[in-house]
């Protein structure tokens, strides 16, 4: 694959980051609200007011809620009025989507300032319906089954192939949902053992219950600044080094799905080459994953490079991507403790981010100079970010 | 602009009103693949591609989805604008602008005949306040008009005028599907849509998608001979609630068109800009968004279209290829209009050439009455 993206002219960096604390309901607020919540608690990091702003990216599943024009209808809580505003939807990878677009705002020189805005109100709508949409209405919808069915039958082939185990999957959501005990944002905030996660209901072998990611409802928001905005706002700020995508074909028949994410491999090998990194498990501090489910995690560990192809579970059995190990992958507990869809791939740049600034708290892991987020959706999709410390 | 930004090559469907042997992919696949043809490029020339679609138009979440492969972004980087076209193209010029890509393919479709247009547009309006009052794209512009007729003494005559001179224009554009010769008597006694707009004031039910390549300023130059520039861009969104709003004032409109001159060293557009392609989804909007964007004053309009201003042989011809009445489909509609700009400046408009266009302003919008507006100028010539 020839390499397409380059680093962008200008340095961008991300400034500062706000988000809601997700729930699987928040009928205490109404969208536009919880927006906004996000957007404040965003530019209260940032110590700035919406009017220091220049404009506003956003974006969100419009058939989850069954709201048309959603950047038009949170004007109000997003703060766009009378700003630039744009919408960006790509599925799975919109909040990835929506901060690559943050980065290259800034990065064409003819934006100093703009916030990137996802989110997802899950409880006010019919997820697995509108996900069951996206299906070929002729060939393909009559046996969609909504995200869970595609991942058992892709992550049943995935544990044939390579050997893996149920016991090394249940592994990964044992480790995120602890490392979400330490995320005040985060979800699902629990202390399991493999005994709890392999006894959970069964979904669709072998995907249980506690193997995938909820449902939430929540908000998150981020500042992308030009270099001499950034310093001024924050003295230690996540500089933007890479950003790829990857987009895939429609029918999940020609794909390999949880086996082989080609898209990630992709997408990591050209963010790699932009950005210098030549042994990733070595040269990254921290990973943030788009993990939709256990399986999926070890499986983006062999497409990320962390280890050989079918090594995802030694991989985890190391303990190389725990907190304390080589490279900790999703210390906000990822996506298996925090799902608002339209939010979540931008809740791993945003906690990429965070590591990067030193502002993790209990989640800080130490000394992080190089951080890796990654967004996935759509057609089996990938986004890629790196961030660092230096410009 | 401190660096420039060109569009290459231009493809457009012809727009029909069902298409009925053409799936969504299958428009993608036809402009994709016949704007590279004709540029004498591939898709291996394409760093990145932009798509521009509506989930509720297609009827299907993440609509890029099902054009992966008619657009050709397989393991390449793609990315949706999810609003007016003329969004997209904005989109895709400051990636490009970046500097992390050199070149972009856009393709923008849709296909209304499939969907059902008072639905779709209810669901834009407050699920609990609004949508049981019916409202929808039209009804609301019906209000928006009222206030503007209202408010600066346009006469319904005035509006009809509009679609009598797009429809003609319409009869030299081979991509148009409503070009008809008509008088003012003929679209004041067409059917009542919603008072005061009628049947000939509102824009028909279209198919259609339109592809662009654009690109930075050195490969612009070396992949045709008639790079079109992009000196000004900007977009700005008003408030939600049309209660909210004065309808008969534009500010989002406003605005985006001032920092566009800005950006373009425009000071007065009516001398400065030659030829004008916006979107006039109804003919009210034709009269009202020229006056917002400061081509002569507030309640003008109406007098302007009276003296021909506005016609293909006026001072500033607006809407030569007889514009969004004569046919085009929604969400497409504001990337069609950076294309004609761009067809004009590229002397490639054919039969409804502007001569001698040197620079164009192009006009998208989104959201109930206009709500958020994108204004995009174009300069000809290498």
């Amino acid at each position: 694959m020839r390499t397409t993206a380059r680093r962008s002219k200008r340095n961008v960096a991300i400034v500062a980051t706000g988000q809601t604390d997700h729930r699987s309901k928040r009928p205490d607020v109404n969208i536009i609200e919880m927006i906004n919540e996000a957007v404040r608690r965003c530019l209260a990091d940032a110590r700035m007011t919406i009017e220091e702003i220049d404009g506003i990216v956003i974006g969100n599943m419009e058939h989850f809620e069954g709201i048309f024009f959603t950047e038009m209808w949170s004007v109000e809580g997003a703060g766009s009025f009378l700003k630039h505003g744009m919408k960006i939807t790509t599925g799975g990878t919109t909040g990835t989507s929506l901060a690559l677009a943050g980065y290259y705002h800034v990065a064409s020189g003819l934006f100093d300032t703009v916030m990137t805005i996802g989110w997802e109100k899950q409880s006010e709508g019919e997820t697995t319906a509108g996900l069951i949409f996206q299906a070929d209405p002729l060939w393909e919808r009559a046996t969609m089954s909504g995200a869970i069915g595609s991942f058992a039958a892709s992550a049943a082939a995935y544990m044939h192939k390579y050997g893996i185990t149920e016991e090394q999957a249940a592994k990964v959501a044992v480790k995120n949902r602890k490392n979400a005990l330490n995320n005040p944002h985060a979800h699902l905030r629990m202390d399991l053992t493999v005994e709890q996660v392999l006894k959970s209901k069964m979904l669709a072998y072998p995907i249980k219950m506690l193997d995938m990611c909820p449902t939430s409802d929540g908000a998150c928001a981020m500042i992308f600044a030009s270099e001499e905005k950034a310093k001024k706002i924050y003295q230690n700020p996540a500089w933007v080094i890479a950003g790829v995508t990857r987009h895939d074909q429609p029918f999940g028949g020609d794909l390999q799905m949880v086996v082989n994410l080609r898209t990630l491999r992709s997408a990591t090998e050209e963010a790699y080459k932009i950005s210098g990194i030549k042994d990733p498990l070595r040269d990254l501090d921290v990973a943030e994953l788009y993990e939709p489910c256990t399986f999926a995690e070890l499986s983006w560990y062999e497409a990320a490079g962390f280890c050989g192809p079918g090594e995802g579970g030694k991989l985890i059995d190391s303990g190389a991507t725990y907190m304390d190990g080589e490279l900790p992958v999703n210390p906000s507990g990822g996506v298996l403790s925090t799902n608002c869809i339209g939010a979540t791939a931008m809740i791993r740049v945003a906690e990429a981010a965070i590591q990067v600034m030193g502002k993790g708290g209990q989640r800080q892991v130490p000394n992080v100079k190089r951080a890796m987020a990654t967004g996935f959706g759509g057609s089996w999709w990938s986004d890629v970010m790196i961030l660092s410390k230096t410009p | 602009m401190a660096e420039r930004v060109g569009i290459v090559g231009i493809y457009q469907t012809k727009y029909e009103p069902r298409k009925i042997f053409d799936s969504y992919p299958e428009l993608v696949f036809e402009v994709s693949s016949r704007v590279l043809e004709e540029t004498g490029l591939t898709i291996e020339d394409m760093d990145q591609i932009i798509t521009n679609s509506q989930d509720f138009w297609d009827g299907r979440t993440i609509s890029n989805r099902t054009v992966s492969e008619a657009c050709g972004s397989v393991l390449r980087a793609e990315s949706k604008v999810t609003m007016d076209g003329s969004f997209a193209v904005f989109y895709a010029a400051m990636r490009i602008l970046s500097g992390c890509y050199d070149s972009c393919l856009l393709v923008s479709h849709c296909k209304m005949s499939e969907g059902a247009p008072h639905v779709i547009n209810n669901a834009m309006f407050d699920p609990l306040y609004q949508r049981i009052l019916g409202f929808d794209e039209l009804s609301t512009c019906a209000l928006q008009a009222k206030r503007y007729m209202y408010k600066y003494g346009v006469a319904e005559e005035q509006c009809a005028m509009v679609s009598v001179k797009n429809l003609k224009n319409g009869m030299t554009n081979p991509h148009a599907h409503r070009a008809m010769n008509v008088t003012i008597g003929q679209v004041m006694s067409s059917r009542m849509l919603a008072n005061p707009i009628k049947e000939l004031d509102a824009y028909p039910v279209t198919d259609g998608a339109c592809a662009m390549i654009l690109a930075i300023e050195e490969k612009a130059r070396r992949w045709t001979k008639t790079p079109v520039w992009i000196s000004g861009m900007a977009s700005r969104l008003d408030s939600y609630y049309l209660g909210d709003r004065d309808l008969a004032e534009v500010a989002s409109l406003e605005l985006a068109a001032k920092k566009a001159y800005q950006m373009a060293g425009i000071t007065n557009p009516r001398k400065e800009v030659d030829v004008v392609e916006l979107s006039e989804f109804y003919s009210y909007q034709e009269l009202l968004w020229l006056e917002a964007m400061g081509f002569w004053q507030r309640g003008e309009g109406g007098k302007i279209i009276e003296k021909g201003v506005t016609a293909m042989d006026g001072e500033l011809p607006v809407n030569p290829s007889g514009g969004i009445l004569s046919g085009n489909p929604v969400t497409v509609a504001g990337a069609i209009r950076v294309a004609e700009a761009a067809l004009q400046l590229m002397g490639k408009a054919g039969k409804h050439q502007v001569d001698g266009a040197k620079r164009a302003l192009a006009q998208g919008h989104c959201g109930p009455c206009g709500q958020g507006q994108c204004v995009i100028i174009l300069e000809g010539g290498r």
